[in-house]
């Protein structure tokens, strides 16, 4: 399991990788686990009308977080991501935490082709 | 090639018994006779729509539209850029006249929810998401309401403004005999109805709705020949930002507004201060907000501003969303950004009613997504 940002030859990273960087359009040849650091609350949202298969109610994230130790062109990379509890607050700090199933694969649109996507995913757990 | 518009047309928007198809052959029809073009005359169809296939299960839809409307062997074509669907018809629709591959283009928007339930609908809707967004349940409503909480917190933006652009926008939609709600609200109403995505609430969001929009487009030459009455499209602009949301530079910069738009002004030789009259993309309060300053309007920050003083008021400087907006007139995906044109066509011409700005330059802002994709238009009466 591993949270992977994707880096180009130019030092731009994102979460999630992409075949070509979206800043420069260079391959991104390399990635980095995020799913051992720790990240901040930029802004987020308590949802209480769900699609099917999805809890109710969601609060989701995007969180920031700080890779400028990495000496890469790109300081920060951001991720968005449901949070472990309702009581968040913008600038609060979190850490990844795997969960399998994020939401329902067997129930919405994606359910007549539950392979299409990946499931399983991180959510933010406040510290 | 300059590019007119000669005719308009929407149906009712709000909660349909007819089907997608019928919606469309009804604003077609209507928009064939509002142009005086007879139906042979039409050389290109572009009908606008997102999801015909996931909502009922109906695809191949402007070939159905051009068997409907008789306008066989035209050359038709289904334009899909999610919610910007309409705006992107209208860029399609130019295009065809402005190359010469037509002298009479139908571009026709529509869209069939209503039927589905709100969890359906949004989960179509939110199928736009990257998965890596998807899987985590983000929708469009959460998007926004993640947006307005950094918008408010970083700007120190009063959450009453918000409000405002919803109470406004039900204002404009009264005097909107095609509107899904012709219905005032008050401020405290919207700040006290259900929080739907923390902190927006139900009256922060647009319906869900069914309806179709209709605008024919020719050259300016011919349009000179057929009436007096008609609108030029003097500048467009359409632009792409990224898929996932979160990976935006600045979460309150839509980077696709600034781009259609800086286009769309040097095509047109204007710029904001020259705007009688916009149409922006309402799907959720803080859009408008957005797009005001991805337009130039507004600097970053500070279009709240222009709710409160009642800048973007119906009799204010700069009129936003005289046809009630997609607040109030309603947003049936595929047909929002043509009835965008429909009203600034009629504000243009004259044909705006009890909704009727001065106006000689108006402008309209069609979003895709979460500013995924946009299209701005700009339409001027003609000399």
């Amino acid at each position: 399991m591993s949270l992977e940002a994707g880096i180009c030859p130019n030092g731009h990273v994102s979460y999630p990788t992409h075949p070509r960087c979206p800043d420069c359009g260079e391959p991104q040849g390399e990635t980095m686990d995020l799913s051992d650091e720790r990240a901040e609350v930029v802004t987020w949202t308590t949802s209480t009308a769900t699609p099917p298969g999805v809890r109710e109610p969601n609060t989701m994230a995007i969180v920031e977080f700080d890779i400028s130790h990495r000496d890469l062109e790109d300081t920060f990379v951001r991720a968005l991501g449901q949070v472990t509890t309702d009581d968040v607050e913008t600038g609060d700090v979190v850490e990844p935490v795997y969960v399998d199933e994020l939401r329902d694969p067997d129930v919405g649109l994606k359910s007549a082709n539950p392979e299409s996507t990946e499931w399983g995913g991180y959510r933010w757990d406040p510290v | 090639m300059g590019v007119a518009v000669i005719g308009a047309s929407m149906t009712k928007f709000g909660q349909r018994d007819a089907w997608l198809q019928e919606l469309l052959s009804q604003a077609g029809e209507e928009c064939l006779d509002d142009a005086g073009v007879a139906p042979k005359e039409v050389e290109h169809l572009y009908v606008s729509n997102m999801a015909s296939g996931e909502f009922e299960g109906q695809t191949g839809v402007m070939n159905a539209l051009a068997h409907d409307l008789g306008v066989l062997p035209a050359y038709s074509e289904r334009v899909d850029q999610t919610s910007s669907s309409g705006g992107a018809g209208i860029y399609e629709a130019w295009q065809s006249v402005a190359s010469g591959a037509s002298d009479m283009t139908l571009l026709v928007g529509g869209e069939k929810m209503t039927h589905k339930t709100t969890g359906e609908a949004t989960d179509i809707i939110a199928s736009i998401t990257h998965p890596a967004e998807y899987k985590h349940g983000v929708t469009l409503p959460s998007f926004a309401g993640m947006t307005a909480r950094h918008y408010l917190e970083r700007f120190d933006a009063p959450r009453e403004s918000l409000a405002r652009v919803a109470v406004k926008n039900h204002k404009n939609g009264v005097d909107n005999p095609n509107a899904q709600f012709q219905k005032e609200i008050t401020i405290e109403k919207a700040l006290e109805s259900p929080i739907i995505a923390d902190p927006l609430r139900l009256y922060d969001f647009c319906p869900i709705t069914d309806g179709s929009a209709a605008m024919m487009f020719t050259t300016e030459e011919r349009a000179k020949e057929i009436t007096d009455e008609y609108a030029v499209v003097s500048g467009i602009g359409g632009a792409t930002d990224t898929h996932v949301v979160h990976e935006r530079d600045d979460p309150t910069v839509m980077g696709g507004v600034v781009e259609s738009s800086t286009e769309a002004y040097e095509m047109a030789g204007l710029g904001p201060d020259d705007l009688d009259v916009a149409e922006l993309h309402d799907m959720f309060t803080i859009l408008e907000f957005l797009q005001l300053e991805g337009i130039g309007v507004a600097d970053q920050g500070t279009a709240w501003e222009l709710a409160m003083d009642g800048t973007t008021q119906k009799d204010g400087d700069l009129p936003i969303n005289t046809s009630g907006g997609l607040k109030s007139k309603g947003h049936p995906l595929g047909a929002s950004g043509v009835a965008q044109g429909v009203e600034i066509y009629e504000q243009l011409v004259g044909e705006a009613g009890p909704r009727q700005v001065e106006a000689d330059t108006a402008l309209a802002c069609n979003v895709g997504g979460f500013g995924n994709c946009v299209i701005t238009t700009i339409m001027e009466a003609a000399e």
